[in-house]
């Protein structure tokens, strides 16, 4: 069960991160967690969005390069040690991260949502099965 | 011993051959006359009926055709034939506004082909040769076009396609290839991989390579030929005209001689439009005298060059052109090396960008800075940032090769480069001299 994270291509230099979230107000959409990578001359911009296929339509027809990529969206207690219990079984198991960012529930305030981006999406989610840990999806995404 | 592909026509009379091109010019003009309803009306405004061409010493009554009419045609105004009897198009990249899309009927691709083979059997070929063919495949004509002859000269082909630089030297290695065909900034580039890997001459099979589609010094050749323990040659062609092999060296290299059975070639004065006489320098001129899908008449190809009559002592007759100098009004010189902006593109091209970019020039500390700006693809965006700073490494690594200079790369975002009326500013030199 993963959930599909936009990856939009920035220049690093002022104003183009507010040019992206121009257009993604314009359309009322409702960015769950935001996380940037940056180089010196460029950046990605990732996102977790409540309407994915929409906030695809607006980024291409305003002609940002975004592409859509598989991550896993898992919940943990937002309690010392929480993400700690989570990384254990990923050590456990060999699992590569790529990168990894959270945030905060607004529902569910005792919780924490961790994005995580693996080399095999489709086997960490396997490993993470197993464990109970809860993983939530594209619908769960747009209501918490 | 010299060989040749078709003996006959290689090594015609000049007088036949003139006999040839007249006969084969009258009935073009009429068949683009009948089929092409945009070159009769610039026909008809320049007051010619095609009654007025009975020899190719009357083509300078014919209008010329520039890439500006081709964008007005596009995609179908040039059409010379029923799309039915199309077979295949090439485009060019579109890098000065709208693509080129040419038309090819099945005796267009036969003409191209054969035009190709004796490229490469002027380059050594037989038909007991491997052939490599590691120029792009697709929209591009250079895959294609030596793919095909090739293929007619019965080699076994080995259509790799650009990139993939490890798997290359693999098939070579592995296939025993003998001969190269790609551009010479990937022969380069290929060259210093094989160095890189601990390969001497001796451990390449290649004994020739045919390079073309982009501008190249004979500086290049000697390090190309020096590394591979190869004998480089020169191949020239564009879209346009249907692809590379309208003109090839032979084992003389003493420029490159024209398929002149198929393409009529004049140098005019860029300036007042005057043919010039042999030997002069000027913009070379094309008329395709066979093509049924895509027939350009004086097509001017914006190449700077020469053409020479003199007896080539290879035994071929057709008239040689000098390598172009690519376009004079686009060199830069930046620390003190010509750079013209179509090597960058060709870089470009063949590193599978499109060629969406900016030269941007300037002088920092007496230095000159060269700075080439990239628009970015939604093929080559990936999510992972040491993909994409990968690439730009390639890139850089690549037009050093080329240009023999260090440029910075920079990835853009797209159409963000500035345009002005529908053309992309290329070149931005911000030196004040």
């Amino acid at each position: 069960m993963s959930v599909k994270q936009i990856s939009v291509f920035l220049e690093n230099r002022p104003g183009t991160l507010q040019s992206m979230t121009a257009v993604l107000a314009a359309k009322g959409i409702d960015m769950r967690a935001l996380s940037l990578a940056e180089t010196k001359d460029f950046g990605i911009a990732r996102l977790i969005v409540d309407d994915v296929m929409e906030a695809m339509t607006v980024l291409s027809d305003d002609d940002f390069i975004a592409k859509t990529t598989s991550v896993l969206c898992v919940e943990v207690p937002d309690v010392p040690g929480g993400l700690d219990k989570l990384l254990q079984v990923f050590a456990k198991e060999n699992v590569n991260l790529e990168y990894m960012y959270a945030f905060l529930g607004a529902k569910n305030i005792d919780k924490a949502y961790m994005i995580i981006r693996t080399s095999d999406t489709r086997a960490a989610e396997q490993k993470l099965k197993k464990t109970g840990l809860k993983l939530l999806s594209q619908h769960d995404i747009a209501n918490i | 011993m010299e060989r040749y592909f078709q003996p006959e026509i290689e090594t015609m009379s000049r007088d036949k051959m003139i006999d040839l091109q007249n006969e084969k010019l009258v009935k073009q003009i009429n068949h683009v006359w009948n089929n092409v309803p945009y070159y009769r009306k610039k026909m008809e405004e320049a007051g010619v009926t095609p009654d007025d061409i009975k020899t190719i010493d009357d083509i300078h009554k014919l209008p010329f055709l520039t890439k500006d009419d081709l964008r007005k045609a596009y995609p179908y105004g040039m059409l010379g034939t029923d799309m039915k009897n199309c077979v295949r198009i090439h485009s060019t990249s579109g890098t000065t506004g709208k693509r080129v899309v040419a038309f090819y009927t099945q005796g267009d691709i036969d003409l191209w082909e054969d035009c190709c083979a004796r490229a490469l059997v002027a380059a050594g070929a037989t038909k007991d040769d491997v052939v490599q063919v590691s120029y792009g495949f697709g929209l591009f004509t250079g895959g294609a076009g030596l793919n095909g002859g090739s293929h007619k000269l019965g080699s076994l082909t080995v259509p790799t396609s650009s990139g993939f630089t490890d798997r290359q030297i693999m098939f070579i290695q592995d296939l025993q290839a003998t001969v190269l065909c790609c551009t010479p900034s990937y022969a380069t580039y290929l060259a210093e991989k094989m160095q890189e890997m601990g390969l001497t001459p001796e451990d390449i099979p290649l004994k020739a390579g045919i390079f073309g589609a982009e501008a190249w010094s004979e500086e290049m050749r000697h390090d190309i030929e020096k590394s591979m323990g190869i004998k480089a040659y020169d191949i020239y062609g564009l879209t346009e005209l249907s692809g590379p092999g309208v003109a090839f060296e032979c084992s003389e290299q003493q420029g490159m001689h024209i398929n002149e059975d198929h393409f009529l070639a004049e140098i005019i004065d860029p300036n007042t439009l005057e043919v010039l006489p042999d030997d002069t320098e000027g913009e070379l001129v094309f008329t395709a005298l066979d093509k049924e899908a895509f027939p350009m008449i004086r097509y001017r190809t914006r190449d700077i060059c020469t053409l020479t009559r003199k007896k080539c002592s290879c035994g071929r007759t057709h008239v040689r052109m000098a390598k172009p100098k690519g376009r004079s009004d686009d060199m830069l010189i930046i620390r003190g090396v010509n750079v013209f902006p179509r090597q960058i593109e060709t870089v470009l091209l063949n590193e599978g960008y499109a060629a969406n970019y900016q030269i941007i020039v300037d002088r920092v500390k007496h230095s000159d800075t060269l700075e080439v700006r990239v628009e970015m693809t939604p093929d080559m965006f990936t999510d992972n940032v040491g993909e994409i700073e990968d690439m730009q490494k390639n890139l850089m690594n690549a037009i050093h090769a080329m240009l023999g200079i260090k440029a910075k790369v920079t990835l853009v975002a797209p159409k963000s480069i500035a345009r002005s009326e529908g053309k992309a500013v290329r070149v931005i030199d911000k030196r004040k001299i």
